[in-house]
């Protein structure tokens, strides 16, 4: 009887292959104690399907269980890991080590934003700037009033902000602006995007609060349209596209 | 009162004085080509061109626009390099100040020299 000879490809024979290694560049820096950066060098082992995040939480589970960072859904839906994976603001559990083609993976906290410790940073600016946006629906007409409870949309009028819809707040668009990096004051392009995406809802009546308060000396105007928010952003969102589109209303070109 | 002016308004001013400029400095070159270039910086014909009303007038325009356009320019370039309260309102009013004297100064020798006081 002639046997049927299949071949089991190796991952799944139960014969290992030796892993791949890289070598994990971690920024360490405590505001507290340090005056500078400094890096930690860790061998990490990986497989074509290990993310930044595992080997850091890797280097935590054997190698330093102090390396601070923050993380939580391991699938790029809550923009907790947000980091510079090799110069560039990435997801670390989005990144995956086999895809940056690089025999050395360097970690580093975001840009623009306040170290709290290694590579934790803090959001508190980023997130009082959304709220001071009004990132919510506004309309008089609220569910509460009876008989008004539905606001009907077409699958056009959806179009129209749903891409701004899928911010999850990571910071990486901030990370990436050049102007955050000068100017302390600058809204930002995850603002800025967050008030195109009710702006641009046609349930919304805030249209003329949010214009007002993006209309500022420290506003719209000083995005110098780089585009890297958009180059960076985890979900597709284009912030720039989003920024170019606001300025529209307030130079006139749209109402 | 420069304080309520909204951004958008200041950068319509902006780009819409960088558009009339482009305009403007344009004609300013077809005239110097139209004459010859070496003949026109010649001092006679520099004092000619003042005092032809037109091309005077023209030339004043360029002045306001682009004082307008550079120092705003500045302002902007300024406000990114540093934050703070009495900073910016310093920048502002320098800037505003800064405009001024050059158009003063500037319209006053074109004043001058179309007057024939060279």
């Amino acid at each position: 009887m002639a046997l049927d000879i299949i071949q089991v490809p190796q991952e799944l024979s139960g014969v290992r292959t030796q892993p791949k290694s890289i070598t994990l560049r971690i920024s360490r820096f405590n505001p507290k104690t340090d005056s500078r950066k400094r890096f930690v060098e860790y061998k990490v082992p990986y497989e074509k399907w290990t993310t930044v995040l595992d080997a850091i939480l890797h280097v935590k589970n054997n190698f330093d269980h102090s390396v601070a960072i923050r993380y939580s859904c391991r699938q790029a839906s809550c923009g907790s890991c947000g980091m510079k994976i090799n110069g560039r603001p990435q997801l670390a559990c989005f990144t995956k080590i086999s895809e940056l083609n690089s025999n050395v993976v360097t970690v580093e906290p975001m840009d623009n934003f306040p170290i709290t410790r290694d590579l934790v940073v803090g959001f508190e600016r980023m997130f009082s700037t959304h709220k001071k946006l009004k990132p919510y629906i506004i309309n008089p007409e609220s569910e509460i009033t009876p008989g008004t409870k539905e606001f009907l949309q077409s699958p056009k009028d959806v179009e129209n902000y749903i891409q701004f819809a899928n911010c999850i707040k990571c910071g990486l668009c901030n990370s990436a602006c050049p102007t955050m990096a000068t100017d302390s004051s600058f809204i930002g392009p995850q603002a800025l995007a967050q008030a195109y995406r009710y702006v641009a809802d046609n349930r919304d009546k805030g249209k003329d609060e949010r214009l007002k308060i993006i209309d500022d000396s420290h506003g719209i105007f000083r995005c110098h349209f780089a585009g890297s928010c958009s180059q960076v952003c985890p979900k597709g969102v284009d912030p720039a596209m989003g920024i170019q589109l606001l300025r529209g209303y307030l130079l006139g070109f749209r109402s | 009162m420069v304080n309520k002016m909204r951004e958008s308004v200041i950068m319509k001013i902006h780009y819409g004085t960088a558009l009339a400029s482009i305009a403007l400095v344009a004609v300013h070159i077809l005239f110097r080509l139209t004459q010859g270039f070496a003949e026109s910086l010649q001092y006679e014909n520099v004092l000619a061109n003042y005092q032809f009303l037109p091309y005077a007038g023209m030339l004043e325009i360029i002045l306001i626009l682009l004082s307008i356009h550079g120092f705003n320019g500045l302002r902007v370039i300024l406000l990114e390099l540093k934050q703070g309260k009495s900073y910016e309102k310093s920048v502002t009013y320098g800037c505003i100040a800064a405009m001024t004297i050059v158009i003063l100064y500037g319209s006053r020798t074109i004043f001058m020299t179309s007057m024939g006081m060279s």
